[in-house]
């Protein structure tokens, strides 16, 4: 296929010409190179050594990764992980599904309504993060509110209540995403063969048993992809804590994301910051890995 | 993969007919539906509204308990005060040098990107070379490692080229972590661009770089504001490089409106939060709402790619 095989080369002018592609390319590959491939090595090297506040070379083999399982916020932190990147996937595919099946039903102004959906998509999460900070805070949000409407004993604060405060992170997280895994879904369930339908119809199934065995099976690449970029989300997620709960109260909201950043860079434990890093590059190469290497493959 | 679109092959099973629709015209379970969408409007518009009409009350109105209500007396006050006297961190000058600062970022972030996408992309779909997808594979996963891996080098290394805490030194970051996610966008386009005009062009004589400047250009127009409009995107709503890398003269947008609301000592001025909570969402609320099917579009082949 490839173009380049049918200039022949003639001279340094022609090999140059042959060249030129490569020479496009390489400033990205070194790019990339050092700031991606450099970097996550670096990192990897200082989680084995006792940087402090700069990074220094003497190396502590194991002793960070030692010191990080035993630091009570990186159980926080991970605990956190587990119970927000659990429910905000489960919530976001169950919330998208349902929507994307509603709106399949030739709704009158479906674009309309799928622009309100998905437009907490474009803003960012720190915007989120104030609107659901205090409109969940119990001074002057919900609680506030309802009690103003006569419920005088309503009460809602999570966000001030540590065994809560993580629930409102999934709350506010499922809010900005959800509409997203909806057009996701929506995709998959326009990509499904009409005669199959028709002909299963024809047959008498009912709706739910169509839905049930011929629609939702064949959403499965569908819910791949939403698993593979909400885990992801998940992992990643800093801006979103910071700004709603700040990691609090205390250090009820931790989670890796932000236990990396304040062990590093305020707490000056360069190497536990570092290790606590490639713990989460880890656990998204495991995600992500295989999920681009199944793509690119069939595409060749 | 293509946005949804209304005219796309419909899966949809809840004709009116098949289920049962009651002789009177009024068909329950269809108005069952409409009122659990609607319901779900309210729920995603519901924090755009509490942002809104609270950025337009006194703080009096809003600490009494009536925050879901319309304000009683309306005031501009809060987005003069979030604009231009808020203080954000130590001085009092408003979010707009912050707002200046985001767009100094975004635009030269954006711009450079996607042009280098645009060539990758053209190299790796019409000068294929043995292991072009493993090379475009590592440029991807580029984009998908969680950036806490990155942060401390790349401290050192802003240092050293001299353009740490500047505004300069973020649009160099965006840049080198967005050219996995242009190139994407553009390879993919490009792959299904017919390789007989390109081999055509190559036997007229046209080099490497007319050939891209004729033949694919001109044709790359959707692809590129596809691009553009995911790059500014996450550029402009990115937090983690710019509270990592920017000092406070070069601070993005994001960050301080987080030190906005996070840091105000004494009164919270809840109504100026919410105004300058909503600065920084119009500029990407209003490209999502001018081009929402490209955005759309670019989310969508960031995921479910094809």
């Amino acid at each position: 296929m490839a173009i380049s095989d049918t200039v022949r080369h003639r001279g340094a002018a022609d090999r140059l010409r042959d060249l030129l592609p490569k020479l496009v390319l390489s400033p990205s590959v070194a790019l990339v190179g050092i700031f991606v491939y450099g970097f996550i090595l670096f990192t990897l090297y200082l989680s084995f050594t006792d940087s402090r506040i700069l990074p220094s070379f003497g190396w502590v083999g194991w002793q960070n990764y030692g010191f990080l399982f035993r630091i009570r916020a990186w159980d926080t932190a991970l605990t956190n992980l587990v119970i927000f990147g659990t429910l905000y996937i489960v919530i976001c595919c169950i919330l998208g599904l349902l929507l994307a099946i509603f709106l399949d039903q030739r709704i009158r102004a479906e674009g309309f309504i799928r622009t309100i959906y998905l437009y907490p998509m474009a803003l960012s999460f720190i915007v989120t993060g104030v609107a659901w900070k205090w409109f969940l805070d119990p001074g002057i949000g919900v609680e506030a509110v309802v009690r103003g409407w006569g419920f005088e004993s309503f009460t809602f604060d999570w966000i001030k209540d540590s065994d809560m405060a993580i629930y409102t992170i999934v709350i506010a997280a499922v809010w900005q995403t959800s509409g997203f895994v909806m057009a996701m879904f929506l995709a998959g369930l326009r990509g499904i063969d009409s005669e199959m339908l028709r002909a299963a119809e024809i047959d008498g199934a009912s709706t739910m048993a169509l839905y049930r065995r011929i629609v939702i099976p064949q959403l499965r690449p569908a819910f791949m992809s939403a698993f593979v970029v909400l885990a992801h989300m998940a992992i990643k997620s800093y801006d979103l804590v910071i700004a709603l709960t700040n990691g609090g109260p205390g250090t009820a909201t931790e989670v890796p994301a932000t236990f990396m950043y304040s062990y590093t860079f305020t707490r000056n434990q360069m190497g536990i910051g570092a290790s606590s890093a490639v713990i989460m590059m880890l656990t998204i190469a495991a995600i992500i890995v295989p999920y681009l290497w199944s793509e690119l493959r069939e595409k060749k | 993969m293509p946005a949804p679109t209304a005219n796309a092959v419909t899966a949809g099973t809840g004709e009116p007919s098949a289920t049962g629709a009651t002789r009177a015209g009024i068909h329950w379970p269809r108005v069952a539906l409409y009122v659990i969408l609607g319901l779900f409007c309210i729920y995603y518009l519901l924090p755009l509204y509490v942002m809104l009409v609270n950025s337009l009350k006194p703080l009096s109105e809003i600490t009494a308990g009536g925050m879901m209500a319309l304000p009683g007396e309306w005031t501009i006050a809060p987005w003069q005060s979030a604009w231009s006297t808020a203080q954000v961190g130590v001085e009092a000058t408003g979010l707009r040098p912050y707002f200046i600062n985001s767009l100094l970022m975004v635009v030269p972030a954006v711009a450079i990107t996607t042009v280098i996408g645009a060539l990758n992309g053209y190299v790796l779909t019409k000068w294929r070379f043995r292991g072009a997808t493993l090379v475009f594979g590592l440029l991807l996963f580029g984009c998908f490692i969680p950036f806490q891996m990155v942060l401390i080098p790349m401290a050192r290394m802003l240092g050293l080229m001299g353009i740490a805490g500047t505004v300069t030194g973020l649009v160099f970051v965006h840049m080198v972590y967005g050219i996995g996610f242009s190139t994407l966008y553009f390879r993919n386009y490009y792959a299904a661009f017919p390789d007989e005009l390109v081999r055509a062009a190559q036997i007229d004589g046209a080099g490497f770089f007319t050939i891209f400047w004729r033949i694919l250009l001109p044709s790359s127009g959707p692809i590129a504001v596809v691009c553009i409009i995911w790059l500014f995107t996450n550029i402009w709503n990115d937090f983690l490089f710019g509270a990592s890398f920017s000092d406070f003269d070069s601070q993005p947008m994001t960050v301080a409106l987080n030190n906005l609301v996070q840091s105000s000592t004494g009164v919270k001025e809840y109504n100026v939060h919410f105004a300058g909570a909503i600065m920084a969402a119009l500029p990407t609320l209003f490209v999502y709402i001018v081009a929402g099917r490209y955005f759309v579009r670019g989310l969508m082949s960031g995921s479910v790619k094809g």
